[in-house]
């Protein structure tokens, strides 16, 4: 890869970043709307603290993955309109790394408030210490796999009827292996059991998904071109 | 072809079931509940076989820009589904008398579920897309991207410790049943190959002259 191609990669993520600030209210709905779909389960299930302590981790967990999927519209959708996409498959860089600078975007406006936003309603679920730790480590794992998977969702559906919920049905099977380690990992984390399995293969999902996922988002992304 | 594989289908379907029934021993442990297998395994060995065939075939098309085999893939899909459902649900029966229960969370069967979601979610999405090419070629993608699940079924029961018993059939060793148990089992398992070959291409005709409409050779067969 020559110096172009990074310059490249550089302006297409601090682009899409900037985007990102600019729009506030945008990445703001995506974390409150993760604050309160974990809230709203104290409510139904009631407020003992032994059933909390037990579902919390998949709860949050379950959570994170809906919001990432709800922000999985923004990725695409506006540069597909405006012609922005288009230009970024003419440019001559690899297509795959400028739609993984994309996905690295997405998720530090997306995934990272979620991460930090974590263990804060962890508290809520009466988690302490290490399952905290832990909780936040597995996330900040598991949610670019979330982000990078989802990418080749949004990516399919470009410009399709019905997007939001398509998306929804092509990722959402494809979230649970890494919605079973993450959330594994906490569970395993508050009954002071051995998290390294969990996390071990969480990170070797993320780096499979990190070398694998930019190439089927691209061929994805220049097939909604075409 | 199709006829033959039909008849080929019926014929090996009754044969499999009479041994199935009438010919095989009842089972020491599980009594009779067991004979749903002649139906359960044949479905989640298609299940599986058929996604990898749809796959191969979505890649070829996606490469290669063929037109026909990018229809055969979309012609798998149905058919795979049901065996996925087929599986699902013989398990289901099986598990009620067997393991007191309809659906437990384990490996197999969860990983079995997610793969009729793929096959949903791989149907929705070419059925979305108006453009024909485009949808063949996209629903391609998501085949693609969905393969890593079925070595995860296919190895889950000898990855985790789970409820659901290990493959009774295997290459490499003596099977661990009765001879005529397995001779119903594999009957069995013809048949849904006959089956599944001929429905599919049966699907895959009607496609091709859906498609076709506009040509001259398909009005002239219409």
């Amino acid at each position: 890869m020559n110096g172009g191609a990074w310059q490249a990669i550089r302006a297409v993520a601090w682009r899409d970043i900037l985007v990102a600030m600019r729009g506030r209210a945008d990445v703001l709905t995506t974390v409150i709307f993760f604050a309160i779909v974990v809230s709203l389960f104290p409510l139904g299930v009631g407020a003992d603290p032994g059933i909390l302590q037990t579902i919390g981790p998949g709860v949050v967990w379950v959570a994170a993955l809906l919001a990432s999927m709800l922000a999985l519209g923004r990725l695409f959708a506006g540069d597909f309109e405006d012609g922005t996409l288009e230009q970024l498959v003419l440019a001559g860089e690899p297509l795959a790394m400028l739609v993984l600078a994309k996905v690295t975007a997405h998720w530090l406006a997306t995934g990272l408030p979620l991460v930090i936003l974590s263990p804060l309603l962890g508290v809520q679920f009466g988690l302490t210490g290490d399952a905290l730790w832990v909780m936040m480590w597995s996330l900040a794992i598991g949610t670019p796999v979330l982000s990078l998977l989802g990418a080749i969702g949004a990516a399919l559906t470009l410009g399709v009827r019905g997007a939001g919920a398509l998306t929804a049905l092509l990722v959402l099977p494809l979230y649970v292996p890494v919605l079973i380690f993450g959330a594994g990992a906490v569970s395993a984390a508050a009954q002071n059991m051995q998290i390294s399995a969990h996390l071990s293969l969480l990170g070797a999902m993320m780096f499979t998904a990190v070398a694998l996922a930019p190439w089927a988002i691209a061929s994805a992304v220049r097939i909604a071109l075409e | 072809m199709v006829p033959v594989f039909a008849v080929l289908a019926v014929v090996l379907g009754i044969a499999g079931l009479y041994v199935g029934f009438f010919v095989a021993p009842t089972d020491f442990q599980q009594g009779e509940s067991y004979r749903i297998i002649f139906i359960h395994v044949p479905a989640a060995w298609m299940s599986m076989f058929i996604y990898m065939v749809m796959a191969f075939w979505a890649g070829v098309g996606l490469t290669f820009n063929t037109r026909l085999s990018s229809m055969m893939a979309r012609a798998l899909a149905p058919t795979g589904a049901l065996m996925t459902f087929l599986a699902l649900w013989t398990g289901a029966l099986w598990g009620k008398p067997t393991w007191g229960t309809w659906w437990v969370w384990d490996a197999r069967l969860t990983s079995e579920l997610i793969l009729l979601f793929l096959y949903i979610g791989y149907m929705s999405l070419a059925a979305a897309i108006d453009d024909v090419r485009r949808a063949d070629k996209a629903a391609a993608v998501f085949a693609l991207v969905g393969v890593v699940n079925v070595p995860i079924i296919y190895y889950s029961v000898q990855w985790w410790n789970t409820l659901h018993q290990g493959a009774s059939v295997s290459l490499t060793r003596a099977p661990s049943m009765a001879q005529s148990m397995l001779l119903g089992m594999l009957l069995m398992a013809l048949a849904f190959w006959m089956y599944s070959i001929a429905v599919s291409l049966m699907r895959v005709r009607a496609i091709i002259m859906e498609r076709e409409r506009a040509s001259a050779w398909a009005q002239e067969l219409a």
